[in-house]
């Protein structure tokens, strides 16, 4: 059996890669951290376990980027926002497929994993949500 | 009951405020140390400031950092100690209470606390990418939000919770630009119609270009002491009276709520207790209006009014130059500019200045009592201090 992955941000989007969104869940005081931190921030227990989480919310707040950074200018204007996932925690990411006119806060919006890789650091594949 | 001073400024100083073509950050912070020590003859700065603790946000600007011998160095105070505080943009507001710290802990008798930032070399792009490094990198710049993006999920929030406008937070860059227009340092000294705001181009919706603070190059200073060493220096000090400073996850979306920045309401609640003052005793405030939803929360957040009604207060006019409660009267970070590592101690200087009736076409009569607001990134940090005329 393969060791489980430690509780990082870096093993957060390695599951992201293979279109899993985790969280890890305290064993002792059974908070669930989204992101993962490898010390309860609750209860200071360092004993956790990944759970899936459904990867389904309802947004709480949106915005429409027209000035971006530099690597996200090709994709400008864009929309990001807020979800406040079923499972507890607020996950902050990029919405697609969605025109800016139907977008509302208290949408229920749903996890999608992007497969493609960036070339810069740190490497990480991204999810992002989509209307159901 | 009012509280006896922590500590006094007894000088400050300000940089011209604007796009300051061909001047590095450390001239520019030399610029607004020669205003204080010009301000302040009784002070002899070389011999009698003990340390520098100065706010200075991002190295990438100017691909430099180790930034307090720097500005130490080009201002006449080495071989003092001198230190940078980092915070994003409440940096200065950090070395403020800092060098109230070393203050009131016994160690020095006088220091100078400031900050500098320059920016407008860099292109948009770049400087949104820098600013963006205040926030979460791995949950909100890896998928693409700027800061602008943050603020304006908080409007977006608060739009929604409250039925805060757009109108109403145009309302705030017309008032602090008819400010600015009488500040003679600020970056932008000219009024803009309620229309022109709105019609402006979108930053991050419902963020319009002039709902967003200016990308400037600037610097401040203050000279604290002691209370009781205050009028070897000058007859017309300027104290302080509390301070209150308090950390919030480094991510929004960590936070319990979207409308409200809680690291501002406990610093705000820590300040005003720590000075023995209520909201209503304020005449005038400095708050952190980066966005001008900010400025917003923060009349919530500092219990200017109730959570919710801060729309309806700018609109009444309570906050304008001659409103109950005059805020931003030196322009804000809207029109005055906020080159951000010295915007927390350029809040200060405004207040200092009208404290101390000097505050020329803006002066706010017979003011006693001043706040200011001084917020970090989107929120994780910020610092309150309240001060009263000496």
């Amino acid at each position: 059996m393969s060791e489980p992955l430690s509780f990082t941000i870096e093993s957060f989007y390695k599951f992201v890669s293979e279109g899993k969104l985790m969280g890890a869940k305290c064993s002792k005081c059974g908070i669930l951290l989204l992101p993962p931190k490898p010390v309860c921030t609750k209860c200071l227990s360092t004993t956790f376990r990944w759970v899936e989480l459904k990867g389904k919310g309802k947004l709480l707040s949106y915005t429409e980027i027209h000035i971006s950074p530099m690597q996200f200018e090709s994709m400008a204007p864009y929309i990001v926002g807020i979800v406040e996932l079923e499972d507890g925690p607020n996950l902050p990411g990029m919405i697609r497929d969605v025109e800016p006119e139907e977008i509302k806060v208290g949408m229920d919006l749903i996890v999608d994993f992007d497969p493609s890789l960036s070339n810069q650091w740190p490497l990480w594949p991204r999810y992002f949500f989509r209307p159901p | 009951m009012v509280r006896k001073p922590l500590v006094s400024i007894v000088s400050a100083g300000l940089s011209r405020f604007g796009r300051l073509e061909g001047m590095y950050g450390r001239e520019i912070f030399a610029e607004a140390a020669k205003e204080a020590f010009e301000r302040c003859p009784n002070l002899d700065p070389t011999k009698d400031i003990e340390g520098l603790f100065v706010g200075h946000m991002g190295e990438s600007y100017e691909h430099q950092g180790h930034t307090g011998p720097t500005l130490a160095g080009w201002s006449g105070l080495l071989p003092k100690p001198a230190m940078r505080l980092e915070s994003a943009c409440a940096s200065s507001g950090a070395a403020l209470r800092t060098g109230v710290f070393a203050v009131l802990s016994g160690m020095h008798d006088v220091v100078m606390v400031g900050g500098v930032e320059k920016m407008t070399h860099r292109s948009t792009p770049e400087v949104t990418e820098f600013l963006a490094m205040a926030s979460d990198f791995p949950f909100e710049q890896w998928h693409g939000i700027t800061f602008p993006g943050l603020y304006a999920l908080m409007a977006t929030a608060h739009m929604h919770k409250f039925g805060t406008t757009e109108e109403q937070m145009a309302m705030v860059a017309v008032k602090n630009h008819h400010n600015g227009a009488l500040n003679p340092k600020a970056h932008m000294q000219k009024e803009v119609t309620l229309e022109k705001a709105m019609s402006s181009r979108v930053i991050a919706w419902p963020l319009k270009l002039y709902d967003c603070s200016l990308i400037t190059d600037g610097a401040s200073c203050l000279i604290l002491t002691r209370p009781d060493l205050a009028k070897e220096f000058t007859d017309s000090p300027v104290h302080i009276i509390g301070s209150g400073q308090a950390s919030d996850a480094i991510g929004l979306y960590e936070r319990e709520e979207l409308t409200t920045l809680k690291a501002g309401k406990l610093a705000g609640q820590e300040a005003y207790k720590m000075a023995g003052v209520e909201p209503k005793d304020l005449d005038i405030a400095e708050v952190h209006d980066c966005f001008t939803i900010a400025e917003i929360i923060a009349y919530e957040d500092l219990g200017l009014c109730d959570p919710g009604k801060g729309g309806s207060l700018i609109k009444e006019g309570a906050t304008k130059l001659n409103g109950e409660i005059p805020v931003n009267t030196s322009g804000g970070l809207k029109s005055k500019g906020h080159p951000v590592g010295a915007t927390g101690t350029a809040q200060a200087y405004e207040i200092y200045l009208q404290l101390t009736e000097q505050a020329e076409r803006r002066q706010v009569r017979k003011a006693e009592i001043g706040l200011t607001h001084n917020v970090g990134g989107s929120g994780a940090t910020a610092a309150v201090h309240i001060y009263r005329r000496g």
